[in-house]
């Protein structure tokens, strides 16, 4: 579980997070939703330490990550797993050995089996015979799918997603979609999802964040999304030709 | 406050971060010599090309311009020696290697930080900083005063030869003028520059990649300001130098 309690953040004179305070339950899809500019990424990145909260606490588990010193957060970030927006694959390395890469950093494991491991997660989201290739020859959803195991090669205890679906098709955003969920129940992991993609929300959403004006706004799951009567929550729920249809 | 001292700072941190002990040495050894490769070993056809022609155009100007018979036509093995050792090649090649190398060290880290790479890293608990610019700080001052002396060996052997190509002076002539009233100390000031000029290179020119932040446009003016502070700190960081070593 990972709990943000009264999370404020600010830029210059931009105040964009204002008194977050949420919960994040273990083995479950955690989706913080938005409009662009509310401040979810912000918000994830100031759960996993990319940025400084000005005031509140990130409590990983009982562990209060905030007051955590250096050595105390690099121990802590080998159980969180991360998705970048664009796959953040390393360029100069091919796929095998950017899925072998934190296994180089914090195992001790032989070439063996850091490969078998590294076999096993490419496996595990559906990826064979590309081990050598290098990351400018993959598609959009094959980086994301390499990023994913890159991401859980360390056995992660928390799993962090930003904006997995963007720039890919409805098809392939299912594909990455399901991955997540199935992974999350899979190994029980804590997993947060920034998005604003309704297909998602409606699809792997177990419990839905809202973010609004860098407040939270609503919270609740995708059955209870659909029955909301928050104003701004609707705005964005049902701001497409098709969300609106689904509420006519 | 002054933007100068804010970015001196921020320099002065990301060294405090930089200079810690690498992670997993196996790792470190092979970056390093993949840095010296890329860095080092690159840079020796540009290096090889400008040291022998600057080497030629310094003996041509000293040959044309000794015009008194009290001069013998050693002194333009002599000035060319001189030239190329105290002055040419610790400064000017670490200036033109502070184009090459420093925009390539910038546009790397910071293409990787603005497309998050250097974010997976921190996410991993891996100390970014000193996995991308510590090893090409000590690649670059282990091989820049390799590159250095080679290129003032070229440049002496582009002086000699543009010398007998034109026939202004006789190989003997201008080997005994290399051989006049050398001190070794001239190697060790030059060697001391270079790695003064190597450090100072690769550190700030990690430096703003590092610190870039933005896109494609950010990357390109990183870039230019790596480039452009690296040769600025040379400069001064040359007659710093000079003054305290050769008086």
């Amino acid at each position: 579980m990972i709990e943000a309690r009264n999370i404020n953040k600010t830029f210059g004179e931009h105040h964009v997070l204002k008194d977050v305070s949420c919960v994040f339950d273990k083995g479950k899809t955690n989706l913080i939703i938005g409009q662009s500019g509310s401040g979810k990424t912000v918000l994830m990145k100031c759960l996993v330490g990319l940025f400084e909260i000005d005031s509140g606490m990130v409590i990983y588990d009982d562990r209060n990550f905030s007051t955590m010193n250096f050595n105390q957060r690099k121990t802590l970030r080998q159980e969180i797993g991360m998705l970048f927006q664009g796959g953040a694959l390393f360029d100069s390395m091919n796929v095998e050995q950017n899925v072998m890469f934190p296994l180089n950093m914090f195992t001790a494991q032989s070439l063996q089996e850091k490969l078998d491991r590294v076999n096993f997660v490419l496996n595990r989201v559906n990826l064979d015979n590309v081990s050598h290739l290098m990351p400018s020859e993959l598609s959009g959803g094959m980086r994301k799918r390499v990023a994913i195991a890159r991401a859980i090669a360390m056995n992660p205890q928390y799993l962090f997603c930003d904006e997995p679906n963007s720039g890919l098709d409805p098809h392939t955003s299912g594909v990455i979609d399901h991955l997540i969920r199935e992974i999350t129940e899979e190994y029980g992991i804590t997993t947060i999802v920034n998005t604003h993609d309704m297909n998602s929300v409606l699809s792997i959403g177990d419990s839905v964040a809202f973010i609004f004006e860098g407040k939270l706004w609503w919270k609740g799951d995708k059955e209870t999304i659909l029955h909301s009567d928050n104003p701004e929550l609707n705005d964005f729920v049902f701001g497409t030709e098709l969300t609106s249809r689904l509420k006519r | 406050m002054p933007k100068i001292f804010t970015t001196i700072g921020l320099y002065v941190l990301l060294m405090q971060k930089v200079f810690s002990r690498p992670q997993k040495g196996r790792i470190f050894w092979h970056q390093l010599m993949d840095e010296i490769n890329s860095l080092g070993l690159e840079s020796l056809g540009i290096v090889a090309f400008i040291s022998a022609f600057m080497g030629a155009v310094v003996a041509i100007q000293t040959a044309y311009n000794i015009s008194s018979p009290l001069i013998p036509m050693s002194m333009v093995g002599f000035t060319v020696r001189q030239s190329v050792i105290l002055e040419f090649s610790p400064t000017v090649i670490s200036l033109i290697l502070a184009g090459k190398v420093g925009s390539r060290i910038a546009s790397e880290i910071g293409t990787m930080r603005v497309t998050e790479q250097i974010d997976a890293l921190e996410i991993m608990g891996v100390n970014s900083a000193n996995y991308l610019i510590f090893p090409k700080i000590v690649a670059s001052v282990l091989i820049n005063p390799v590159l250095i002396v080679f290129s003032m060996w070229m440049g002496i052997l582009g002086g000699w030869l543009a010398m007998v190509a034109s026939g202004l002076v006789s190989t003997n002539d201008f080997v005994s003028g290399i051989r006049i009233d050398f001190q070794g100390y001239t190697i060790f000031y030059a060697i001391t520059k270079t790695i003064f000029f190597a450090y100072i290179i690769s550190s700030i020119s990690g430096f703003y990649g590092y610190i870039t932040n933005g896109g494609a446009l950010e990357v390109g003016q990183a870039s230019t300001k790596a480039v452009v502070f690296s040769s600025v700190t040379i400069i001064l960081f040359n007659l710093v130098l000079t003054q305290l070593l050769l008086t």
